[in-house]
């Protein structure tokens, strides 16, 4: 019994001796040091860095760019969710439940739009990034600019304008993810029993009210995950930023964001500690965003 | 029962029939849109595939001109001269062994967390999930120098500092353990005990058990993960960014992202167009084969 017992502790402590130390070393100590770091004037080459309390806290409160960045991280946090959740809604509900004739059912060939929606999905950022570079270029070789001119308007500086940049970035996001999120929606859709549709046709429901007033409460819980997973995309994203845009985040800072400021101050301009208070911010802009969400969305679910 | 086989097809086709008779225009606006949005998503796509066989004077020509005649040379200046050949070995090689360490310490963790009720097991269980929470680039300064000091390490130090493959790997091991704990601790906790206590009561140990039984009997959470963790994994580009800095080392994404920032006029843009489908196609293929796979695996998580 005894000896039974020593073996599982061996056991549970084999099995966990790897994960637990890769994590600690690789994951829960940077995350602790960077919070000694972002109270330090470190710049990677002192020895000991000089410990200087919230210095970096108050210049980055004065810090232009920064609140530049912290403006479209919110832009993205609000514009983002709600472009892509509507966008998914109507198309999951054409594709499952609004499709043509009088029964209710899905529309035909749902599945290959599915197929192709998803597919940008797959897709490494940085890919897309460069592949919409070249979609956005600014005379009649780029893929959308051609077709304005022939039709007689102006280039559109989709990247090169500061007026427009965020939003060729916002346009890009809501590209690649609308497809996973009709997915989600259709597999929210598919666990609704059908009766429930046709039930309420019977009682004389239209396309809209067959939307609004059953699809939308039934995929509620749905919905919200929906948008905590995009609101975390919009507070932390990079790569199409970076890569995308010119100057990284510009022209003009017009698209910069925490987490390119963060990337920038740390491994262009060496600034470590100022980079890891920018983090500090950043961490609890996500902590605090994942606690309102679950707080704001919490809402009788119902039970079918 | 041949009749009756024959009346099912014939009435199911005459059902279809019916249904395609009252294609009524809300059916058609639904297609409309439907189509719409495949537009939007798969000629952006296409047009890059365009490209890869123009000339460098047609891309700069207009955008929706034909190729006069099909440029392969792009591809293999791509493969060699942007060495796009040696950057995708280069992602294989780190994708497989991360994906491989990922799901055997992460099934491991998880399987012990989940069915092992020992002190500190909740501890250690939320320090995993804790991470899902945590934005990367918080610990983005210090895990740059954690993996720095990895290469001071006597014997194994050269392999696992920066620059190198193994110390990639092993970060991207710890980063995707936190997703892949929650998801398979939960998975682990819907099997049936019956046939791992048999298995103990007939001598087997903990570990056997947990090799020969619990791990097939899983196997439809494990290709979920995955395929998740492959399809993470290979799109990353903010982790490799700060951890290889050196030309030879880099992975796909680095590659791609560096020939479009390498501005420049003697820039080779051609070979860019080709660059981007040698990325986009294998994705593609894959795609197509395994969509149903891949769609569920990534979706899995959201809707746990």
């Amino acid at each position: 019994m005894l000896f039974n017992r020593y073996r599982r502790g061996l056991f549970i402590t084999a099995f966990l001796a790897a994960p637990v130390t890769l994590y600690l070393v690789y994951v829960i100590s940077p995350y602790i040091q960077a919070f000694y770091i972002s109270m330090t004037d470190w710049r990677g080459v002192s020895a000991t860095p000089a410990f200087i309390g919230l210095e970096n806290f108050r210049r980055l409160l004065e810090d232009g760019t920064f609140w530049k960045a912290v403006t479209h991280n919110a832009g993205l946090l609000v514009l983002l969710p709600l472009i892509t959740i509507v966008l998914a809604l109507f198309f999951a509900f054409l594709l499952n439940v609004g499709g043509g004739g009088r029964a209710v059912g899905g529309i035909r060939g749902s599945k290959f739009y599915r197929v192709v929606f998803f597919f940008p999905q797959v897709l490494a950022v940085a890919v897309v990034a460069v592949l919409f570079q070249q979609v956005f270029r600014p005379d009649g070789s780029g893929m959308l600019n051609a077709p304005l001119m022939a039709l007689g308007g102006k280039p559109i500086g989709f990247l090169s304008d500061p007026g427009v940049a965020f939003w060729s970035v916002l346009g890009v996001m809501v590209w690649q993810a609308v497809g996973f999120y009709v997915v989600l929606f259709s597999a929210g859709l598919a666990s609704i029993p059908r009766d429930m549709f046709e039930a309420a046709q019977i009682d004389g429901a239209g396309r809209l009210s067959l939307f609004f007033r059953i699809t939308l409460p039934l995929l509620w819980d749905t919905v919200q995950v929906a948008w905590v997973y995009l609101g975390i995309i919009a507070l932390d994203v990079f790569a199409i930023v970076w890569v995308m845009t010119d100057q990284h985040g510009g022209p003009d800072w017009s698209t910069t964001v925490m987490a390119a400021e963060v990337y920038r101050n740390a491994f262009q301009y060496f600034r470590f500690g100022y980079a890891s208070a920018l983090g500090v911010v950043m961490f609890f802009f996500t902590v605090g965003f994942a606690i309102l969400s679950l707080r704001l969305t919490r809402r009788e679910r119902i039970e079918f | 029962m041949t009749t009756t086989s024959w009346t099912v097809a014939n009435s199911r086709k005459l059902a279809r029939q019916e249904s395609r008779k009252r294609l009524g225009p809300m059916a058609i606006l639904s297609h409309l849109a439907l189509l719409l949005w495949t537009v939007l998503t798969v000629v952006p796509i296409l047009w890059t595939f365009l490209a890869s066989v123009k000339s460098e004077d047609e891309i700069f020509g207009d955008a929706w001109s034909l190729p006069s005649s099909l440029h392969w040379d792009n591809f293999a200046r791509a493969w060699e001269q942007a060495h796009i050949g040696q950057y995708m070995l280069n992602s294989v090689i780190v994708v497989a062994f991360s994906v491989f360490g990922t799901m055997l310490v992460g099934s491991m963790a998880a399987y012990v967390l989940s069915r092992y009720p020992f002190r500190g097991n909740r501890a250690i269980y939320l320090l995993f999930v804790s991470g899902l929470a945590f934005p990367v680039y918080l610990a983005l300064s210090p895990l740059f120098f954690v993996v720095q000091n990895m290469g001071n390490v006597p014997l194994i130090g050269p392999f696992i500092g920066l620059n190198t493959h193994a110390g990639l790997v092993l970060v991207y091991i710890a980063y995707s353990l936190p997703f892949t704990v929650f998801f398979l601790s939960a998975f682990f906790r819907t099997l049936p005990t019956a046939v791992a206590e048999a298995a103990m009561v007939d001598g087997a140990s903990h570990t056997r058990v947990f090799f020969q039984i619990m791990l097939p009997m899983a196997r439809p959470g494990l290709v979920s993960i995955t395929i998740f963790n492959i399809l993470g994994q290979w799109n990353q580009y903010q982790l490799p960014l700060v951890l290889l800095q050196e030309r030879d080392k880099w992975v796909l994404t680095q590659g791609i992202a560096d020939i479009s920032t390498a501005a420049g006029y003697d820039q080779d843009w051609s070979a860019l167009f080709a660059a981007l489908t040698l990325a986009i196609l294998p994705m593609l293929v894959v795609y197509t084969v395994f969509q149903r796979q891949i769609q569920s695996g990534l979706t899995a998580g959201a809707l746990k």
